[in-house]
C-alpha cells in the first residue's frame, strides 16, 4: 500500500477490524494515507496518534468503550502530530458512498441528515429536489477508495471469504474499491466456500491478496474464534490522554514489537486462551442437495 | 436513566438501538415488560431477545450469537429510512431547548472541541418514527443553541422538521441523569415532565442554559422496581454503564 492511497478498513464496526495490518503500516511509517470506515473503533485513533493519516472519512471516530479518541482530537484541535483533513459523515451516508461505487453510479439519494450541520460542512452531501415529487433528498457521490482491508473468519488461496456475525458496510466496501486485502483467521481448501455460497462475503475473483493472520483482529472480537479484549481499550485511552503517553503505548505495542508472532508473544499465551469462547455455538448445517 | 428508558418502549415495537447505554435500556425492556420488541443495531445486527450476556458494543459476541438477522448497515438503514423503526434510541454531548443534538463540535469557531461524530445518531433522529435521547444533565450540556446539529430535532421549532423534509417524527423524550422532557406539540420546545427521586425543579433548571418550562403537574418518576434492578445488574453485573460518573 502506497503513501497517500485512500483505504477502507473497519468495516463491520466494533468486530473484525484489521488491528495487525494497521500495527503494519504505522511500522513501515506509511503516511499521507486517506482512512475511510463509518466507525473507528481505537484503529484510526492509532492511526492518526502515529502520523500516518492526511484525510478521515468517517461518522464517528473515537473509542467506544469510553467516548473520546485523544489522538484524532490532537490532530483536528493542535494539529498534533499534524493537520487532519476530515470529511463528515452518518453511518448511512458513508455506507451509501461506498454502496453507490459498489453499484457503479455517480450518487445514491437518501432523507437522511437534512436540516443537520453535516451537510453544509460536507460539501460533497449536496441537497436536490426529487424529480419526481420535489421533496428535498440528500445526494450522496460515490466514494471508491485504493483498498479495502477486510479481516474475516475463513477465506481460501483464491480470496473467497465468509465472515459471520454482523458485516456494516464491508461487502459494499469490498465491491467499492480498486483492490481488496482479506486478511483470515483459517485458510481453508478449495471447495470449502463454495459448500455453502450463501455465506460467501466477496468472491475471489475481486480480491488482491489474501493473509492468514491469526488473532490478526485483536484487540477486536471475532465471533467464534475470540471475544473483545476490552482492557486494551481501557489502557489506550488511559494512555493516550497526552500526546508523550500516546508516543509512549505506540512504541511499546506497534514500533518495538518486530511483528505479528512477537505481538502474540508479548500478549502471552494466558492472555490469548482468556479471549477464547467459553462454549461452542455451531450453525445447523444447509442442505445444497439438488 | 436506563429503567426510565426502557419504559419508552412499548412492546412489539422495533427499535433501533444505538451504542452505549441505549444497549442496556433495549436489554431491559425485552426481559421485562417489552418481550415481543425487535432490536436493530447500526453493524447489521437485528434481534428478538437481549444480548445473552454483558457486552461493551453491539458487535461483542453475545450480541451477534442467537440473532434473528446479522446482515449489512445498508438493510437496517433501509428499514428506518422506509418507515419501519417505531423508535430510536441516541446519546449525545449537547443539546437544545429544541432537541437538537451535537456529537461532532463544541465551542467556539476555530477553538472547538472535536467530539467522536455522528455515528448513526443522526441517520436515527432524521428518520426513525420517534427517538430518544438519553445523556448527562449538565448546563454546558443542555444550551440555548447547540454549537453544531449532528442529529436533528425540532430544529428551530414549529414545523421546522415538515419544511426541510425531514421523514421521521423527531425526538419524543429526552432523559437525563435529573429528570424526563417532553416536546410541546404545537411549538416543539422542550419541557420538564418528570424529576427522578430526589431532584427539585429548581436544580433542573439550574442545570438547564434556557428558561425551562414544565409541564402544569411535574411529578416524581417512579424508582426502578426490583424486577427493573435484577435485570439492569444481570446485564451490567460490575456497573460499567450505570455507576456513577462524572
Amino acid at each position: 500500500m502506497p503513501d497517500g492511497a485512500a483505504v477502507v478498513l473497519g468495516t463491520a464496526l466494533e468486530a473484525l477490524i484489521p488491528f495487525a495490518t494497521a500495527h503494519e503500516l504505522i511500522r513501515q511509517r506509511r503516511r499521507d494515507l486517506t482512512l475511510i470506515g463509518p466507525i473507528s473503533d481505537m484503529c484510526f485513533d492509532q492511526l492518526i496518534a502515529a502520523g500516518c493519516a492526511r484525510r478521515v472519512v468517517a461518522s464517528w471516530v473515537g473509542n467506544v468503550q469510553h467516548g473520546s479518541g485523544y489522538g484524532f482530537r490532537r490532530a483536528v484541535e493542535q494539529g498534533i502530530p499534524h493537520r487532519l483533513e476530515v470529511e463528515d459523515h452518518s453511518n448511512f451516508t458513508l455506507a451509501l458512498a461506498l454502496e453507490a461505487a459498489a453499484l457503479g453510479v455517480p450518487y445514491l439519494p437518501t432523507r437522511t441528515l437534512l436540516g443537520s450541520d453535516l451537510l453544509a460542512q460536507n460539501p460533497r452531501l449536496r441537497v436536490s429536489p426529487c424529480p419526481f415529487t420535489g421533496q428535498p433528498l440528500v445526494l450522496v457521490p460515490a466514494l471508491v477508495p485504493d483498498v479495502a482491508i477486510l479481516h474475516v473468519q475463513r477465506a481460501d488461496a483464491e480470496g473467497n471469504c465468509y465472515a459471520w456475525g454482523a458485516t456494516g458496510v464491508s461487502a459494499a466496501a469490498a465491491k467499492a474499491s480498486r483492490a481488496v486485502i482479506v486478511i483470515c483467521e483459517e485458510l481453508v481448501e478449495p471447495g470449502v466456500i463454495q459448500s455453502d455460497p450463501n455465506r460467501t462475503l466477496v468472491p475471489g475473483f475481486l480480491v488482491r491478496a489474501v493473509a492468514h493472520l491469526p488473532w490478526g483482529a485483536h484487540p477486536s472480537p471475532v465471533q467464534g474464534h475470540y471475544n473483545r479484549d476490552h482492557a486494551v481499550y481501557a489502557d489506550y485511552h488511559e494512555r493516550s490522554a497526552s500526546a508523550d503517553g500516546v508516543r509512549a503505548w505506540l512504541e511499546e505495542w506497534v514500533l518495538e514489537v518486530k511483528d505479528h508472532a512477537a505481538y502474540l508473544a508479548k500478549l502471552g499465551r494466558a492472555r490469548l486462551d482468556s479471549l477464547r469462547p467459553k462454549a461452542s455455538r455451531l450453525a445447523a448445517p444447509v442442505d445444497y442437495g439438488f | 436513566m436506563v429503567a426510565v428508558a426502557a419504559r419508552e418502549i412499548r412492546d412489539g415495537e422495533v427499535v433501533f438501538v444505538g451504542m452505549r447505554l441505549p444497549i442496556l435500556a433495549f436489554c431491559l425492556a425485552r426481559s421485562t415488560h417489552a418481550p415481543s420488541a425487535i432490536g436493530l443495531f447500526e453493524n447489521g445486527v437485528v434481534r428478538d431477545s437481549p444480548a445473552l450476556e454483558f457486552v461493551v458494543t453491539i458487535s461483542d459476541g453475545p450480541n451477534v450469537a442467537g440473532a434473528l438477522w446479522c446482515t449489512e448497515m445498508r438493510d437496517v438503514m433501509g428499514l428506518l429510512q422506509s418507515g419501519r423503526v417505531d423508535l430510536g434510541f441516541i446519546g449525545g454531548a449537547q443539546i437544545d431547548r429544541f432537541g437538537n443534538l451535537n456529537t461532532s463540535y463544541v465551542g467556539p469557531p476555530g477553538r472547538e472541541t472535536r467530539l467522536p461524530g455522528s455515528g448513526g445518531g443522526g441517520d436515527i433522529a432524521s428518520l426513525a418514527r420517534r427517538h430518544i435521547i438519553i445523556m448527562p444533565h449538565q448546563r454546558r450540556r443542555f444550551v440555548e443553541r447547540v454549537d453544531y446539529v449532528t442529529s436533528p430535532g425540532f430544529g428551530e421549532g414549529g414545523d421546522w422538521r415538515q419544511r426541510v423534509g425531514l421523514a421521521g417524527g423527531g425526538p419524543s423524550a429526552v432523559i437525563t441523569t435529573l429528570g424526563l422532557f417532553r416536546f410541546d406539540p404545537a411549538t416543539r420546545e422542550m419541557v420538564l415532565a418528570h424529576t427522578h427521586p430526589g431532584v427539585t425543579v429548581a436544580e433542573i433548571r439550574a442545570q438547564t442554559g434556557w428558561p425551562l418550562a414544565c409541564v402544569p403537574d411535574v411529578t416524581e418518576t417512579p424508582a426502578p422496581t426490583p424486577d427493573e434492578l435484577a435485570a439492569i445488574r444481570r446485564f451490567d453485573p460490575e456497573g460499567f454503564w450505570t455507576r456513577d460518573r462524572d
